[in-house]
């Protein structure tokens, strides 16, 4: 099967890469690019672990094809922090210890990120429902929703 | 509380793996790669029970491509008899059949035979050209159908272990147990109240979002490297070392980052195959399960039916306490019947109490542990019935709980007396609790139950090393499920008398460090805590020697404190304290590098207890339940870190909610798992549940210097019992069967309309 040539920005590097028509955006950054921060757990949509942005849009990245790469600015886990500051998401993250295993963690800070850009003042209701797409099976997600709004309130008066 | 004159125990750092984690750099057990790695699949039965007349792998062997194939024949014949493996007992006849089916498939997705290839493409393209010749059987899923005469048998061999006298019949029931104290009859001759009934559990799946995944590299000299998502790779070494006969010193394997287990990653199942298919074709083999594949073939718990009769008297005293329970084990014998039976009654002090158990096998997946195993199904029957027992009564269920509480000194029904135990705090804090002292909301309705598990101990071995700069590095050999490399480093801080960023816990591969146990049972922060405190000091004990030869004095004339030799007395003579970095700076004059090392069995786990309160709503036309408030108390003896602590009875409590609400394995008539996926096996999310409140019971273990009892398995017990209390409440239907799932629940309130129509 002759390969199709994709050429996008992924945490805003200028990337090219072939992949078969049929393969998905979640194998290409895992197994082409290496970018394995992004999570397969289930590989049909259902646990949000392989979470991405697609020019700002929240996508499942078991769900796209590589090819729908072409021209759009792609976001996974690794372009979260920036040099060697951690994004206040990933900070607090650790300190309310909202991971225990930690697999689930890049799908709900890209998750998390994705509501506060759009959305900086959310209620705990809005949270757990913009985060109902991702599965956590450890935590019971009360300490990642106390993140998010602390990361929320944190940004807002960063901002004021 | 009890953590007051402890500097690091009971804080609250960063982990040491945080920053890994939440970049995405953590490597968990999909993320390990070796150059010219092959990819490994398997083919699944789609029936439950068949024979294998024959399979012909000759046209996948042929593909382009294809460098291995492999089927049972690959795989050497095990005797049919217990074994330690790795430390745990397995039936190796079972394991390596549960691994590749040999004579038959036993249920749907069953392995029957595994490729190599060169793609993922050309692997699934070859499982599609294996042709095998099954003759299909009739099956059996359920327990009770399992259990009954003429039933189809799974294993021609089985014979009912524990029946006098011996029975010869083949048959699915692997076990009988029976556990009985004081005299059932005259127990319940005294009761004012019984009350009886049938309960009912479906089989769950641990439901770890990281789907089973290993990396074998076999080479020619023999020599076997596994990087594997396990809990306990010493386990896996086991089971490898005797299911394809390699000496246990040739393999070593190294346990990746871990997303999640809660027990189901305790066995094996791509392991041993990924190493004989390098073997076979000379080339690394990555092997990664698909959700679809853990659902139907890695282990559920047990779905059982269960009978509970409680008799008490007018004043709430519980007199007698009967139960019979009959779990599924799936496809080999093996449920956790027998911690179901030991843990029924264990939170109360009951003079009368008979527990009968039976394993049963069927055509559904081996079931491996998960959380507290056993325990769950049958507090969920026991405490329904309490609650039964506190409505007749008119008293409040913790009362009625606080009444016959066990205590420190109770002889348990399974045998040992309990030392110092925590169920009567538990029981008061949650009485105490802003929960339970806040009325119920209208509308809302609460219920309350409460669990028991042993927790438990086991082998482990650590290390301590210091570096020519004073700082340490501390080293053990469990999988870090949860945030354990932070206990473990407040423990040896603590002990050592050093920062907590002083200390870097390291997880070592099989030949790295002596043997562990899994991570399980509750076990590491206490047993390999318990390490892990000693090999600092022996550490602490050699740098005393050090000191003492810097000083010229006997080294008992040397004492540690605060992270420093100090003389033990003025008559030792006037020496300035000498730092753990002045000690490293001097070691090569003062006999070479310093460590400690420790290995034990650790005996006196401290159990825990768990006292659930929920509130809820239930919307009668749909059957959909909310949980509105919840909150979970726990002696959990020292909380080493609170925020995992807490995180522990959290993500249990979550877990609870979602076995009591929705999960369940859910077979067609031909046997076959109709939700293998998070779509249909639908699992809590976020937007399901509220906060969870917690609190931490402080009743530290006297076996442990540090007070530690296993906290993770506790809170999965009671929260089945605590929501159907109160679904009970909130609408008078008392749901005995699980899940209380929307469509089961307004069937059961319609069933209820037309009689409260008539009222
Ligand atoms: S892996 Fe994409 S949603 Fe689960
Ligand atoms: S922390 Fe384990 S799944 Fe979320």
């Amino acid at each position: 099967m002759s390969k199709l040539h994709v050429t996008t920005t992924i945490n805003g590097e200028p990337t090219e890469f072939l992949c078969d028509a049929r393969e998905t955006m979640l194998d290409v950054l895992r197994d082409r690019l290496g970018l394995t921060g992004t999570k397969e757990g289930c590989g049909s949509g259902d646990c949000g672990a392989c979470s991405i942005t697609v020019d700002g849009r929240l996508v499942c990245a078991c769900l796209m094809f590589g090819a729908e790469a072409e021209g759009s600015q792609i976001g996974t886990i690794e372009g979260l922090a920036e040099g060697e500051k951690l994004h206040p998401l990933q900070k607090r993250f650790i300190e309310l210890a909202a991971l225990q295993c930690g697999i689930c963690t890049p799908g709900f800070l890209v998750a998390a990120k994705a509501l506060l850009d759009r959305n900086k003042n959310p209620t705990e209701t809005e949270v757990r429902y913009w985060l109902a797409g991702n599965l956590c099976r450890c935590t019971g997600y009360d300490k990642i929703i106390r993140a998010v709004m602390d990361v929320a309130a944190e940004l807002r008066g960063a901002t004021r | 509380m009890s953590s007051q004159h402890y500097k690091w125990i009971g804080t609250r750092p960063n982990r040491p793996d945080g920053a890994d984690k939440v970049t995405g750099r953590a490597r968990f057990g999909a993320d390990f790669n070796m150059p010219g790695q092959l990819v490994g699949k398997v083919l699944r039965s789609p029936h439950a029970h068949a024979r294998i007349k024959s399979i012909d792998t000759s046209k996948a062997e042929a593909l382009h491509g294809v460098k291995a194939v492999v089927t049972a024949k690959d795989f050497p014949e095990q005797p049919n008899q217990i074994v330690p493996a790795g430390e745990m007992q397995a039936n190796l006849r079972d394991v390596t059949r549960n691994v590749m089916a040999r004579e038959k498939a036993l249920y749907d997705g069953h392995a029957v035979a595994a490729v190599a290839a060169t793609t993922s493409e050309i692997a699934s393209e070859a499982l599609a050209l294996i042709k095998v010749d099954y003759e299909v059987l009739p099956h059996v899923i359920d327990v009770d159908d399992a259990m009954k005469d003429g039933a189809p048998i799974l294993h021609d061999h089985l014979r009912t272990d524990g029946l006098t006298p011996p029975s010869d019949k083949p048959t699915n029931i692997a076990k009988r147990l029976e556990f009985v104290k004081g005299d059932i009859a005259a127990g319940l001759a005294k009761a004012d109240v019984v009350i009886e009934r049938e309960y009912k559990t479906a089989a769950v799946h641990q439901g770890y979002i990281e789907p089973h995944a290993t990396l074998a590299s076999a080479t020619e000299d023999g020599q076997v490297q596994v990087w594997s998502t396990t809990q306990g790779h010493f386990q896996v070494r086991g089971f490898c070392s005797r299911l394809l006969n390699i000496e246990t010193s040739q393999i070593r394997v190294t346990a990746t980052e871990i997303g999640g287990g809660f027990g189901g990653k305790t066995v094996v199942y791509l392991e041993p195959v990924a190493i004989r298919l390098s073997q076979k074709s000379g080339k690394p083999v990555k092997m990664v399960m698909e959700r679809s594949e853990v659902f139907r073939a890695s282990g559920p718990t047990s779905g059982g039916t269960l009978r509970v009769k409680i008799g008490a008297t007018r004043d709430g005293r519980i007199v007698a306490a009967d139960t019979t329970i009959a779990l599924q084990s799936g496809a080999f014998p093996g449920s956790p019947v027998g911690p179901a039976c030991m843990c029924s009654f264990a939170c109360y002090d009951i003079d009368n109490i008979k527990v009968i158990g039976f394993d049963v096998v069927s055509n559904r997946p081996k079931v491996a542990a998960y959380r507290a195993p056993g325990a769950p199904i049958a507090a969920w029957a026991v405490e329904s019935t309490i609650d039964l027992v506190a409505e007749a009564l008119r008293m409040d269920p913790i009362d009625l709980r606080l009444k016959n509480a066990a205590r420190k000194g109770t002889k348990t029904h399974y045998g040992p007396t309990f030392n110092t135990i925590g169920m009567v705090e538990t029981l008061e804090a949650a009485k105490n609790s802003p929960h339970y002292k806040t009325p119920v909301k209208p509308g809302h309705a609460r219920g309350v139950a409460a669990g028991f598990w042993f927790n438990v101990g086991a082998d482990s071995s650590a290390a301590a090393h210091v570096g020519e700069d004073g700082t340490v590095t501390v080293i053990s050999g469990n999988p870090d499920i949860g945030g354990s490399r932070a206990s473990l480093a407040l423990m040896a801080a603590e002990t050592l008398g050093v920062d907590y960023d002083k200390v870097r816990p390291v997880i070592a591969d099989t030949s790295s460090i002596g043997f562990n146990f899994v991570t399980g049972g509750s076990r590491v922060t206490f047993a390999t805590g318990l390490a892990v405190v000693n090999a600092v000091r022996d550490m602490i004990e050699n740098l005393k020697g050090r000191a003492a030869k810097i000083w010229e004095v006997e080294p008992d004339a040397v004492i540690w404190e605060n992270g420093y030799a100090k003389p033990a007395s003025s008559n030792v003579g006037k020496f300035e304290p000498l730092s753990l970095a002045q000690l490293a700076a001097q070691a090569g004059k003062t006999g070479g590098p310093i460590n400690g090392h420790a290995q034990l069995n650790a005996q006196g786990a401290g159990p825990g207890f768990g006292v659930h309160i929920v509130d809820l709503s239930v919307d009668r036309d749909t059957g959909i339940v909310t949980v509105e408030r919840y909150t979970a108390a726990q002696d959990v003896g020292t909380a080493i870190h609170p925020s995992y602590v807490e995180g522990q009875l959290q993500g249990g409590v979550a877990q609870g909610v979602g076995w009591a609400l929705n999960e369940e394995y859910i077979y067609d008539a031909k046997g076959r798992l109709q939700n293998a996926g998070f779509l249909d096996y639908r699992m809590p999310v976020a937007s399901d549940l509220p906060m969870i409140e917690t609190v931490l019971v402080e009743v530290p273990n006297p076996s442990h210097p540090y007070g530690v009892r296993g906290v993770g398995e506790v809170p999965i017990v009671p929260p089945m019992a605590a929501i159907g209390n109160a679904i009970a409440r909130a609408t008078e239907v008392r749901m005995l069967d699980l899940p209380m799932s929307p469509p089961r629940l307004s069937a059961a309130l319609d069933a209820m309309a037309p009689k409260r129509a008539a009222e």
